[in-house]
């Protein structure tokens, strides 16, 4: 009789599964239509990392304390700053990531003091050279409108060491 | 003087099942196409022309300037040829199936069929088997090992299910009482075959899936393992043509199942040839149906299928359908 049944059975798998993809046929279609349709990013996606703008400043918070560029393990950033004010705190004028070397590790993110620095929802990265992917992030910030006055140093005569002629002066 | 006439009539209707048959292929490659992308919830084609209908010429135009290239050590002449084998075969067996009731013009009747032969069906089964030619020598000629166990399994797999085909449509010559396709057709005047011998049609069905080396008897082609088998090393039109005999012959069988078991052209309201069509678009809609539901099955599933499981069926249908008959009509 175990040959009649598995005949059976046979026949009533492929009814079954001839059942699951006729349901198919009238299940609306999953294909997003990429360039033309894009879906929404998770709040969890995580891109290149940027300089977020607060709203108190309506600027980033970067104080060019170098944390970010001395914890990366790839030697990904590259921060620069200037004192706006003799005995004020700095303020970045150059912030510059390579991506191509970034592993998307977050340690620049949890380690920043300031927490100026998130992850963006930038995906569509494309480039013929490496050099396309040195991303200058001020520049980012910039074009978004996060930056209003360029940080510029009080005197450009004061020079390291100097500080306290500067201050003697600025008084 | 006649027979010029008759000579010109017969020209007609040879070119025109050729173009509505290439057509038809064409058509059937885009069908398949959209059909397997709803059945698998994504779009088909849908960038070249308005739903992606111009698809099937932008295929033709790319495999037509493809580089037609030859692999070194292949028996050339085989080679180029085979293709031919497995395209050819539909064509010829399409000669004896009867579109459409005939056509009258004033006193004539015009048979919508290219030949009435008395043995259709045994010539459908004579033509049917040869198209394994295409793919064994097709393969053989390749000088390449996956072709080679390609068209090897072509060959096994012929003889597993070539004997079901040709014993399930034994019953359906008993009832007609004849072999050719016309009387068949006329046989099923009052009710198709179908109702009456279902279990034929099935194996009818299962066979001809094999017969087109369909997905789930796909086994002389499998990408998976041989890399397209037979085909592996054939590129640009005479891939082409490979590919053209498959749909053309998944169309021819649609026609000749809706011959055998669904009652050809008759059918209520519309008129003799639409039914012709409907019918003969229902087998093929199957085949795409099943080859978006069901695996490859496993080379000794296909020969225990066929041999310890159709075989049997087939020849306890034979028997049964006899019996009945003889009862019926004493």
């Amino acid at each position: 009789m175990g040959y009649f049944r598995e005949i059976y059975e046979g026949g009533a798998s492929l009814v079954e599964g001839m059942k699951v993809t006729f349901r198919r046929l009238f299940h609306p279609l999953v294909t997003v239509q990429y360039p033309r349709k894009a879906l929404t990013l998770s709040p969890a996606f995580r891109g290149h990392t940027e300089l977020k703008i607060f709203e108190d400043t309506g600027t980033h918070h970067c104080i060019a304390c170098l944390t970010c560029e001395r914890m990366c393990p790839s030697g990904v950033i590259k921060v620069e700053g200037v004192k706006t004010a003799p005995k004020g705190p700095k303020v970045a004028s150059r912030y510059e990531i390579d991506f191509s070397k970034c592993s998307l590790c977050g340690i620049c993110v949890e380690c920043c003091p300031t927490d100026t620095l998130q992850f963006s929802t930038e995906y569509e990265l494309v480039g013929d050279n490496r050099g396309e992917f040195v991303i200058d992030l001020l520049a980012r910030l910039r074009a978004k409108g996060g930056i209003t006055a360029e940080p510029v140093a009080p005197d450009a005569s004061v020079k390291k060491g100097d500080s306290k002629k500067g201050e003697r002066a600025a008084a | 003087m006649w027979w010029i006439v008759g000579f010109v009539v017969l020209l007609i209707k040879v070119a025109v099942v050729l173009g509505v048959l290439f057509g038809f292929a064409a058509g059937m490659v885009l069908v398949e196409r959209k059909l397997l992308g709803r059945l698998q919830i994504r779009y088909g084609p849908n960038r070249v022309g308005p739903f992606g209908l111009l698809q099937p010429v932008a295929d033709g135009l790319k495999l037509l300037l493809k580089e037609d290239i030859v692999p070194k050590g292949a028996d050339r002449i085989i080679f180029f040829f085979a293709p031919a084998v497995v395209a050819l075969v539909p064509l010829l067996i399409a000669a004896v199936v009867p579109f459409s009731s005939d056509l009258k013009i004033g006193e004539t009747r015009i048979p919508v069929l290219i030949a009435d032969l008395n043995v259709g069906l045994l010539f459908f089964l004579a033509v049917a088997s040869l198209s394994v030619y295409g793919v064994a020598l097709g393969g053989w000629a390749s000088n390449s090992k996956y072709s080679m166990l390609g068209s090897v399994r072509g060959a096994a797999q012929l003889i597993s299910y070539e004997l079901s085909l040709g014993l399930s449509l034994v019953p359906v010559v008993m009832l007609a009482g004849s072999f050719s396709l016309v009387d068949i057709v006329n046989a099923q005047a009052e009710y198709p075959f179908i109702l009456v011998q279902p279990v034929s049609f099935l194996i009818f069905f299962i066979s001809s899936m094999a017969e087109s080396n369909r997905l789930p008897f796909d086994l002389p082609e499998a990408e998976n393992e041989l890399i397209g088998g037979f085909h592996t090393e054939y590129s640009g039109m005479r891939f082409a043509l490979y590919f053209l005999g498959e749909y053309i012959s998944m169309v021819v069988l649609g026609a000749l199942v809706a011959v055998f078991f669904l009652g050809g052209w008759r059918g209520p309201v519309l008129p003799p040839l639409a039914w012709f069509l409907i019918k003969t678009m229902i087998t093929p809609v199957f085949f795409i149906w099943t080859r978006a539901t069901l695996p490859r099955v496993r080379y000794d599933q296909l020969m225990q299928l066929g041999w310890k499981i159709l075989l049997p069926l087939c020849l306890v249908n034979i028997i049964a359908t006899g019996g009945i008959a003889l009862l019926v009509r004493s």
